[in-house]
């Protein structure tokens, strides 16, 4: 049957174009496609690969981004309530201080008053020995008009102020 | 009608290499009217002619001559344009078409003894003619896209192409990707090409080979000389590249020696399946083409043939013959695909055989 047997004619034609067709499309076409299309299957695949970093490093810098702010909120929050405490303190501390003070200047008017008051007490009892003396000197004068009585006195004056220095 | 076909015709002849002749009528022929030889007229089309066939209109036959060349005994080459021979009627230049016989339908000459003899007839045939027109398609197509990435290999950026070119995109890289890379292995890239180029060049030549019209209806991929000259390829790829070892399991395979000496069993068995291997590459693709076509062909010929039992059954028969066809031509679409695809898996498989490492656990035997 001829279907099944080769033909001459065919078989030439279709060594030669078949290959050309191969010669040139191996040599021209196929190659260039599928370099082409695997550089751009690697482009795109370095592409993602960046591209997922370049997201990872931004959630990187978010997180911490979010832990300084919180950070910074902390300190704040710190810095405050070391600020209150602080002035608590010194409030506090004023207020011993002041108290102090106070005791002080009183202790120092306790001290003036019961000087003056002293002062006053001796200037009182100055005068009142001045009184006395005078009166005292009256009274002698009246009565020591006798030179014996004026010894006697003397002499007990002398024995009296002599116990009272000792 | 008759302005539409000239028009064809017209325009279908300035594609002919060689020929630039007017479609012509045919000779009447006093044909049997009633009886319609079907094996004929299918085996008719399938086979391979020195014209192109458009259409009979009534007694005329419209075809496209095509060139006939041949190298007589006693003339040498000669060129010269099939419609001389006015459908086998006439001879010219001592050649003519053999009407019965073993070179039916071919042209033959008379030699000086007497005999019908063959001249190395390289002529310009359908076939040769579909053949020249799809490779210069595909080679077009083909450095078309090519093209286009060439340019853009200028431009630094890369981008993904539209349209036509990401159509053949697709198609080349998933020949590339599914196909040639698993089946062939590691070195795949080298083979790339081969495998690409039988790819289209039978999925063209299948896709043509469906389409009616002009350019495309021969039965190409369902000859056996293309077929052959394809496997023929893949033979001497597979073979010419083959590693050490794929050599060493076909001389020395590890079966016990018995089997090899003194009567090499298994070794000739080896070799026998280098040649059979695309053997059945080629009967493969040859056989699914040409059922094809024959299927396509007995089922439009059920119309003609059921004309003689009535025009009931003759238009119930059309209608069933014409959905039985389109469903055909679509299943034939898929395997215009699918053969063209399986040439392409086996011929990697193959390549990819031939590319055998020596197993490690063999160095210890020897």
């Amino acid at each position: 049957m001829s279907l099944l047997t080769p033909d001459i004619g065919l078989l030439f034609w279709m060594l030669l174009s078949f290959g050309i067709v191969f010669f040139i499309l191996a040599k021209f076409g196929f190659p260039i496609i599928v370099k082409m299309v695997e550089e751009r299957k690697e482009f795109i695949e370095t592409s993602l690969k960046s591209a997922k970093e370049a997201n990872e490093r931004l959630a990187g810098i978010k997180e911490e981004s979010d832990r300084i702010l919180a950070l910074a909120r902390e300190e704040q929050l710190r810095i405050l309530k070391e600020a209150a405490d602080m002035r608590a303190e010194m409030i506090k501390e004023g207020k011993a201080q002041a108290s102090v003070e106070a005791d002080k200047i009183i202790k120092e008017a306790l001290a003036v008053i019961r000087k003056e008051k002293d002062d006053a007490i001796r200037d009182v009892r100055n005068e009142v020995i001045g009184l006395s003396v005078d009166i005292a000197e009256k009274l002698l004068r009246k009565n020591l008009e006798h030179k014996s009585a004026q010894m006697e006195l003397a002499s007990k004056l002398i024995d009296e102020a002599w116990i009272q220095a000792r | 009608m008759k302005k539409f076909v000239r028009n064809r015709v017209f325009w279908c002849c300035l594609l002919i290499i060689g020929g630039l002749h007017s479609a012509y009528p045919a000779d009447s022929h006093s044909e049997n009217e009633g009886e319609l030889d079907v094996r004929e007229l299918i085996l008719e089309h399938l086979a391979d002619s020195y014209e192109w066939h458009v259409a009979t209109i009534g007694d005329k036959h419209i075809a496209i001559p095509l060139l006939v060349i041949v190298k007589g005994e006693k003339n040498g080459w000669q060129l010269f344009s099939s419609s001389h021979f006015h459908h086998g009627a006439s001879e010219y230049k001592g050649f003519y078409l053999a009407t019965e016989g073993k070179y039916k339908g071919k042209v033959v000459e008379r030699s000086v003894a007497g005999e019908e003899t063959r001249p190395l007839d390289i002529s310009i045939t359908k076939n040769v003619f579909s053949l020249l027109f799809s490779s210069l398609l595909l080679v077009c197509i083909i450095l078309f896209t090519a093209s286009w990435y060439k340019k853009e290999s200028k431009t630094s950026d890369y981008k993904a192409p539209k349209g036509f070119v990401a159509l053949m995109e697709l198609f080349i890289m998933s020949v590339t990707d599914d196909l040639i890379k698993p089946c062939v292995g590691k070195d795949y890239k080298r083979y790339v090409p081969y495998l690409l180029t039988v790819f289209f060049f039978i999925f063209f030549n299948n896709l043509l080979g469906l389409i009616p019209l002009f350019p495309g209806g021969a039965n190409l991929t369902g000859n056996i000389s293309v077929t052959f000259v394809l496997a023929l390829f893949t033979f001497l790829i597979v073979n010419c590249f083959a590693t050490k070892e794929y050599w060493r399991e076909i001389l020395w395979p590890e079966v016990p020696v018995w089997l090899k000496v003194p009567v090499p069993i298994m070794p000739a068995l080896e070799l026998v399946g280098i040649f059979t291997k695309p053997f059945a590459l080629m009967i493969r693709l040859f056989a699914n083409i040409l059922a094809g076509h024959s299927i396509v062909l007995g089922l439009t010929c059920l119309i003609f043939v059921t004309v003689s039992l009535g025009s009931a059954v003759n238009s119930g028969m059309t209608v069933v013959s014409v959905l039985l066809t389109v469903f055909i031509n679509f299943l034939e679409l898929l395997v215009a695909y699918i053969q063209a695809y399986v040439f392409t898996m086996l011929s990697a498989v193959f390549i990819g055989l031939s590319r055998v490492e020596p197993h490690p656990h063999s160095k210890g035997h020897s």
